[in-house]
């Protein structure tokens, strides 16, 4: 039986996935009255067309990254980790409460400190549902759901009962020192003078590429990560080879969460410098269609999360030039979704018998 | 608190945990058949979004039910073609509904009415208004009996009666008719079935449009019995309370009501009651609509009792060759 080429697999069916989502929400905005061509030169210019849209494009892109890691890290240990909302929520109160316990002297302690701070609370809320699929088996993806409701409650409770500050009806933290701002691209060398002061893209989006290395180092160079994905292929045959499961789906999860508290860095400390409500603004869901789409691979991850960053900026500025409101971007994102992950076999069955037909009848030619 | 308070929370809780008894009973066919649903959110939103638009066009509410069903069975086909057909992961389709819902919703609310993503307000026959039971008025001063029935039993929409009659019916379809056993049989075991010679396929296909149609339902009551019109976002994860039910209830329909009537018996008592003071400690508010999510997680752990769901749950059918 002849396999299908590489490039059909990582290339040809998520573009073509991601072509019939776009031309489906091409339809969408027809059918409310739209331009399409339209909407997406405004998309384009909004999100692309200057260093402006740049710097907002990049920043969310940043957030994404994380949360799309988050999702495939897990993905590889054949977890669905749909938690990421809620422990980049949590992420975020772990970086508020190190900026705020401290008076950091310089940018690059504190984000580190501010670094260890999300993931570890991130890990923290990833890590009872981790704990209760691998003992008791309790389904991840309720109890992680239940988990995202379970910490925006959290969150509201530190916000509204004890980090807000005196005499302010604000639920939201005190602003952090101005010591622990991040650079953004306007404070960068060389650079800098095409990026204004408002740019919020900042130095996380270096940590989140690294990130992408060190995932990709994780998974395909080190023996956790073999065992990972020897998890992730089948459970049964890793236990065979004496892999624990217990521990591959804690670390996994320990990391996946981790990696969507980290989000905080360019959210919490690197562009609100503080920490609001619904901070988070469902980027923990974005991570599963970028997961999806970058087939759980840190590169494909970064490029997915460029996408959804250029989405979303673009909506934005969609919304503002345009009477199509920004939610056409939740459409186009849960297009994404369900052609990437859940329709895949439509695509990819006939696709596949093709490339696999052809192949044979190479070789018997 | 007096005895009219407690009518009143009763009455309350009654009305908030319709919506949910009607998801949960919804998310109940489709997981007995062995298809996950966590798109019941996203359904529940289509629905109150069509029939809160149908019926402030028409100011019909039965028109503007029957669009909320339609818009509710549009996702549930979706969901069927995804977790069935191709068989896709079906928790990913769940993921993809509710997002398909909750931007299309605002996207055509925003384009047929410009009011930022809602419905005109609701009035007259646009609503389902509360029917008076007979003889309510004329016990009304009956002690203590008196305004059980006049005041929590009587009083409300049709679509509330509707959902408590759906527990027995649900109940007696699932254990005491073919349709039922076979229904069972394909979530636990799918292979007996086609064995017997029916279809698999056309069996998981009707659970999940029974299941648009009752959540549909659970949407439709919320634009036009609980609220009048419909809000953006404003199921507010409902859709995800009635699955922790589903999960509390460990797949049963009379139990399945025990859950819902309690999460709405919570969300009653939160509303009335935003910090309670227990003397010791309060409880704030957050805690008190955390309480469902933290309940089915320590369900889930099988620390009171095990939740253990349909053994085919979640896994798409492959007939052998």
């Amino acid at each position: 039986m002849e396999k299908t080429p590489k490039w059909v697999d990582v290339a040809l069916i998520p573009l073509l996935n991601l072509l019939i989502a776009f031309v489906i929400s091409g339809i969408v905005v027809l059918l409310i009255g739209e331009d399409p061509i339209k909407a997406i030169k405004v998309m384009v210019s909004g999100a692309l067309g200057s260093p402006y849209g740049w710097g907002y494009t990049l920043y969310y892109a940043t957030n994404f990254i994380f949360t799309g890691l988050a999702v495939a890290v897990a993905y590889h240990a054949s977890q669905f980790n749909i938690g990421g909302e809620g422990q980049a929520t949590l992420g975020g109160l772990g970086v508020a409460l190190v900026l705020l316990a401290f008076p950091w002297p310089h940018w690059t302690i504190a984000l580190i400190a501010a670094m260890a701070g999300g993931a570890i609370f991130g890990a923290a809320w990833a890590a009872i549902p981790a704990y209760l699929q691998a003992k008791r088996g309790s389904h991840i993806v309720i109890t992680t759901i239940m988990f995202n409701f379970i910490g925006a409650a959290v969150l509201n409770y530190m916000l509204v009962n004890v980090l807000r500050p005196r005499g302010s009806m604000d639920p939201a933290t005190a602003r952090f020192g101005a010591s622990t701002h991040l650079p953004t691209f306007h404070d960068f060398p060389l650079v800098g003078q095409f990026f204004s002061k408002s740019v919020p893209a900042n130095v996380s989006f270096f940590v989140a590429i690294l990130a992408c290395y060190l995932v990709w180092v994780l998974i395909w160079r080190t023996k956790l990560g073999f065992e990972i994905r020897a998890f992730g292929r089948s459970e049964s045959a890793a236990r065979y080879a004496g892999i624990s499961p217990v521990k591959i789906v804690m670390a996994a999860m320990l990391i996946s969460g981790g990696l969507a508290g980290l989000m905080a860095i360019n959210n919490v400390m690197g562009e609100a410098h503080r920490l609001v409500l619904n901070s988070v603004e469902g980027a923990g869901f974005i991570g599963i269609a970028v997961a999806l789409m970058g087939r759980n691979h840190p590169f494909g991850v970064f490029l997915a999360a460029l996408l959804f960053g250029f989405l979303y900026q673009g909506g934005g500025e969609l919304a503002l030039e345009t009477t199509i409101p920004r939610e056409l971007i939740t459409v186009i994102q849960a297009l994404v979704i369900l052609f990437t992950g859940a329709f895949d076999n439509m695509l990819r069955a006939p696709i596949e018998s093709f490339f696999v037909a052809r192949a044979n009848a190479r070789k018997e030619a | 608190m007096d005895f009219g308070t407690i009518i009143e929370i009763l009455d309350s809780a009654v009305r908030l945990g319709t919506p949910l008894l009607l998801a949960c009973l919804a998310g109940l066919f489709s997981e007995r058949a062995g298809i996950f649903d966590i798109g019941l959110e996203g359904k529940m939103l289509m629905a109150a979004f069509f029939s809160g638009a149908v019926a402030a066009v028409t100011g019909n509410a039965w028109l503007g039910l029957l669009a909320g069903v339609g818009g509710s069975m549009s996702l549930a086909f979706v969901h069927g073609l995804a977790s069935i057909t191709f068989r896709g992961n079906q928790l990913i389709s769940g993921v993809a509904v509710n997002f398909l819902a909750s931007g299309f919703t605002v996207l055509i609310a925003q384009s047929w009415f410009h009011q930022g993503g809602r419905t005109p307000q609701l009035s007259g026959n646009g609503r389902f208004d509360p029917i008076t039971l007979p003889g309510a008025e004329a016990v009304q001063d009956v002690p203590f009996l008196g305004p059980i029935y006049s005041n929590l039993i009587s009083g409300h929409s049709i679509l509330v009666y509707v959902a408590f009659a759906m527990v027995p019916i649900t109940w007696w379809v699932l254990f005491r008719t073919r349709f039922g056993l076979r229904l069972r049989a394909v979530g636990e075991n799918p292979e007996s079935v086609d064995t017997a010679g029916i279809s698999v396929i056309r069996m998981r296909y009707t659970a999940v449009a029974i299941t648009g149609v009752l959540a549909g339902l659970g949407g439709v009551y919320l634009a036009t019995g609980l609220a009048a019109g419909f809000v953006k976002e404003m199921t507010a994860g409902r859709g995800y309370i009635a699955l922790a039910a589903l999960i509390f209830a460990k797949w049963r329909p009379v139990p399945a009501l025990g859950a819902t009537m309690l999460f709405g018996l919570l969300e009653a008592i939160s509303n009335r009651y935003p910090n309670i003071d227990l003397g010791v400690v309060t409880l704030p508010i957050q805690f008190m609509q955390a309480v469902p999510y933290i309940l089915t997680v320590i369900i889930l752990a099988g620390f009171i009792g095990k939740a253990i769901p349909p053994r085919a749950g979640g896994q798409p059918y492959v007939k052998e060759r």
